[in-house]
């Protein structure tokens, strides 16, 4: 009998297996960041233990860094080191201390490697196909978009696989995502995920591994399908998967930590292995008609609660489930929206483009193609936020950053700034956010903030009509002076 | 870990689905690097409303939550059940947990225990007619008693064991130090390292 994607990945790092016990699993790559982790080095001091591997465990300084970039008196401009808040800045300064004590490489601010600890990993090839990958942050799903079984864990598990390079746990079920077809202009990646949620519901996928294929996965670029994985733990599923292709070992080969020579040769030979089987059978199976997607937004308070843009809020009154139409009301009132108004009307006070979710390269290209020579509505701000100082670079060298300033939009430093309210990058009370971020709980963006998550290209239309809008919503941009077009 | 077998303790009817980590204890309130003081940031929102369950003189004291489906949704954040725990909360009572809250909580002894949407219901409606009922949680026997019902809750066997032991999960994993030593010899070479 056949085996899966995920159950070949799992199958190749079981450590110990017993009847009636948690299966123990080896762990590849162990990514720390400071949130979630003084606790779990707390732990390994008291009970006298180290790091098992720092070899396999890398830190960078994300959730909690200001993402200002400023111009100093002497005129160059520099990142904002500062962290004002003295209570994040031990969270940032202890991170530091601990992976000084216990030897692990950190990325901290202001160095060129720094970012989001899931847009960090891929860029330097050292996620790759086949690996288990976890961290004490639930986007750890992202990874899976190479193939690897990665996801997210809590602290004392972060302070398990710190002392054993191992962890516990119980097989996953399967789920198979097949997305069929091919995406219109102006669909992404994110409508994809968006709409997956909305289907299957935020519990859909509790105890799962979702396995995403089909035509339109097939078709996505690496960012995409990281889009697209990151996006799992929004249905219930601890992982995501997209099994590895020529996409992804073009994607890894020659990145700082890809295997060289004839070891590249190796791990590709054992990469082209990892697929779900003709004969293997998932635990489920959801199919979506990838001809019919359109960009999808979110009107509620969590990410299951998403249309398309084209529809209306929805009415409670037309619920008939009373758990349903109690938590739609409560969702309605918190986002301040009336039913049946149609979500092309909704005007938003702030545009967020950035995160773990859509903070990639890829992601501020197809933004700024629709910024071009276009500016943002002035009742609004834009925060544009890449999701790594290589991403930040690298925008700058296609001149990027020129696109988003003359818009009108502000060009920051890497970090998670507004995906969550942790950090100085927050929505005031009742403020709107169109948000390519990943989660729209209430007060996620900061205390009373409303967002509604989106697009990149979303996000670029509604930052110039003002309301949640589409690229195709927008009138042509003025051709560049000295254009004969 | 302090071992579970039974607890009682006045059970608050949470009438909410989608509890997600982010209302169990916004990002603001993560910045503690210490494992204890999280009760300050549970459902920080929330307890800003005077008509919010807590916040009313039956409920405040309580220590078993009933909440709806999908309670600890979204971030991995273990503080959600730091908070909880710090609280006073020693269970949560719904019909379906997120998989990483209900890892967390085994970890750091919360006893998540599932039951069905409808038991959910009867349970919120005894506690909301007679405010303070003081509800029994049996591990051992994984029961749930309130007032006249006596309802069978579940949980993963494994958890229950742990649970109802005590053990901690790193002690019970060193005892297989040679296999994980013998796993790492057999890893290919092509596998990256950080550093």
């Amino acid at each position: 009998m056949g085996r899966t994607l995920a159950e070949k990945v799992w199958n190749a790092h079981v450590v110990h297996s017993a009847e009636g016990e948690p299966d123990l699993l080896y762990i590849d790559l162990h990514l720390v960041h400071e949130v979630t982790s003084p606790q779990a080095f707390d732990g390994l001091r008291q009970a006298g233990r180290p790091v098992r591997r720092p070899d396999l465990t890398l830190a960078t300084e994300d959730h909690n860094v200001p993402t200002l970039f400023q111009a100093g008196p002497d005129g160059t401009r520099s990142r904002n080191l500062l962290i004002e808040d003295p209570v994040s800045r031990t969270q940032v300064e202890t991170l530091r201390a601990n992976c000084a004590e216990f030897g692990v490489r950190l990325f901290p601010m202001g160095d060129y490697e720094q970012g989001i600890v899931h847009v960090v990993g891929p860029q330097l090839g050292i996620t790759q196909p086949g690996m288990t990958i976890v961290c004490g942050d639930s986007h750890t799903s992202t990874h899976g978009a190479f193939g690897a079984l990665a996801f997210g864990i809590g602290t004392s598990e972060v302070e398990h696989v710190l002392a054993t390079q191992t962890l516990p746990l119980k097989p996953f079920k399967t789920m198979a995502i097949t997305v069929d077809g091919t995406l219109a202009p102006g669909v992404t990646a994110k409508d994809i995920i968006l709409a997956v949620i909305a289907k299957i519901g935020t519990g859909g996928g509790q105890g799962y591994v979702l396995e995403y294929r089909g035509e339109a996965i097939r078709a996505l670029s690496m960012e995409g399908r990281m889009t697209i994985c990151n996006m799992s733990i929004e249905a219930g599923a601890r992982a995501g998967m997209i099994a590895p292709d020529e996409t992804t070992f073009d994607y890894v080969q020659g990145r700082d930590h890809a295997p060289q020579g004839e070891q590249w040769d190796r791990a590709v030979e054992y990469w082209r292995s990892l697929h779900t089987d003709d004969d293997a059978t998932f635990d489920a199976e959801v199919v979506l008609d990838g001809n019919a997607l359109t960009p999808f937004v979110t009107w509620g308070t969590n990410p299951g609660q998403g249309l398309p843009l084209a529809d209306a809020v929805p009415d409670p009154e037309s619920i008939a489930d009373d758990n349903e139409r109690l938590a739609t009301e409560k969702a309605l009132s918190y986002m301040d929206l009336t039913p049946g108004t149609p979500l092309r009307q909704i005007h938003v006070d702030t545009v967020f483009l950035g995160s773990c979710t859509n903070g990639r390269i890829e992601d501020l290209r197809a933004a700024a193609d629709i910024l071009r020579g276009r500016t943002i509505d002035p009742t609004l701000r834009m925060l544009v936020v890449p999701g790594s100082m290589r991403v930040r670079a690298q925008a700058e060298e296609e001149g990027l950053d020129r696109v988003f300033l003359d818009a009108g939009a502000e060009w920051r430093s890497a970090g998670c700034s507004m995906c969550l309210g942790m950090n100085p990058d927050q929505l005031a009370p009742g403020e709107r956010s169109a948000s390519t971020s990943n989660r729209n709980f209430e007060g996620r963006q900061g205390k009373g903030g409303r967002t509604h998550l989106v697009s990149p290209l979303v996000a670029a239309a509604t930052a110039v009509r003002g309301t949640l809008s589409s690229p195709a919503d927008l009138d042509p941009a003025p051709a560049p002076a000295g254009s004969n077009a | 870990m302090d071992a579970f077998t039974s607890h009682t303790g006045i059970g608050i009817p949470l009438r909410r689905t989608n509890v997600d980590t982010d209302q169990i204890i916004p990002a603001v309130y993560l910045k503690r690097i210490t494992r204890t003081g999280f009760e300050d940031g549970l459902f920080a929102a929330w307890r800003g409303d005077p008509t919010f369950v807590l916040n009313q003189p039956d409920f405040r004291a309580g220590s078993v939550l009933v909440a709806g489906a999908d309670f600890g949704t979204g971030s991995s954040r273990e503080h959600a059940v730091w908070a909880l725990m710090d609280y006073g909360i020693r269970v949560v009572i719904s019909p379906r947990f997120a998989d990483i809250f209900r890892g967390n909580s085994a970890k750091a002894g919360l006893v998540a225990a599932q039951v069905t949407q409808d038991e959910v219901e009867l349970l919120w409606k005894l506690l909301e007619n007679e405010p303070g009922t003081q509800v029994t949680v049996d591990l051992q026997k994984q029961t749930i008693t309130a007032g006249p019902l006596v309802i069978k809750f579940q949980i993963d066997p494994y958890i229950r064991w742990r649970l109802l032991e005590g053990w901690d999960d790193i002690s019970l994993t060193l005892r297989h130090a040679d296999e994980i030593a013998n796993f790492e010899a057999t890893r290919p070479a092509f596998k990256p390292v950080t550093q």
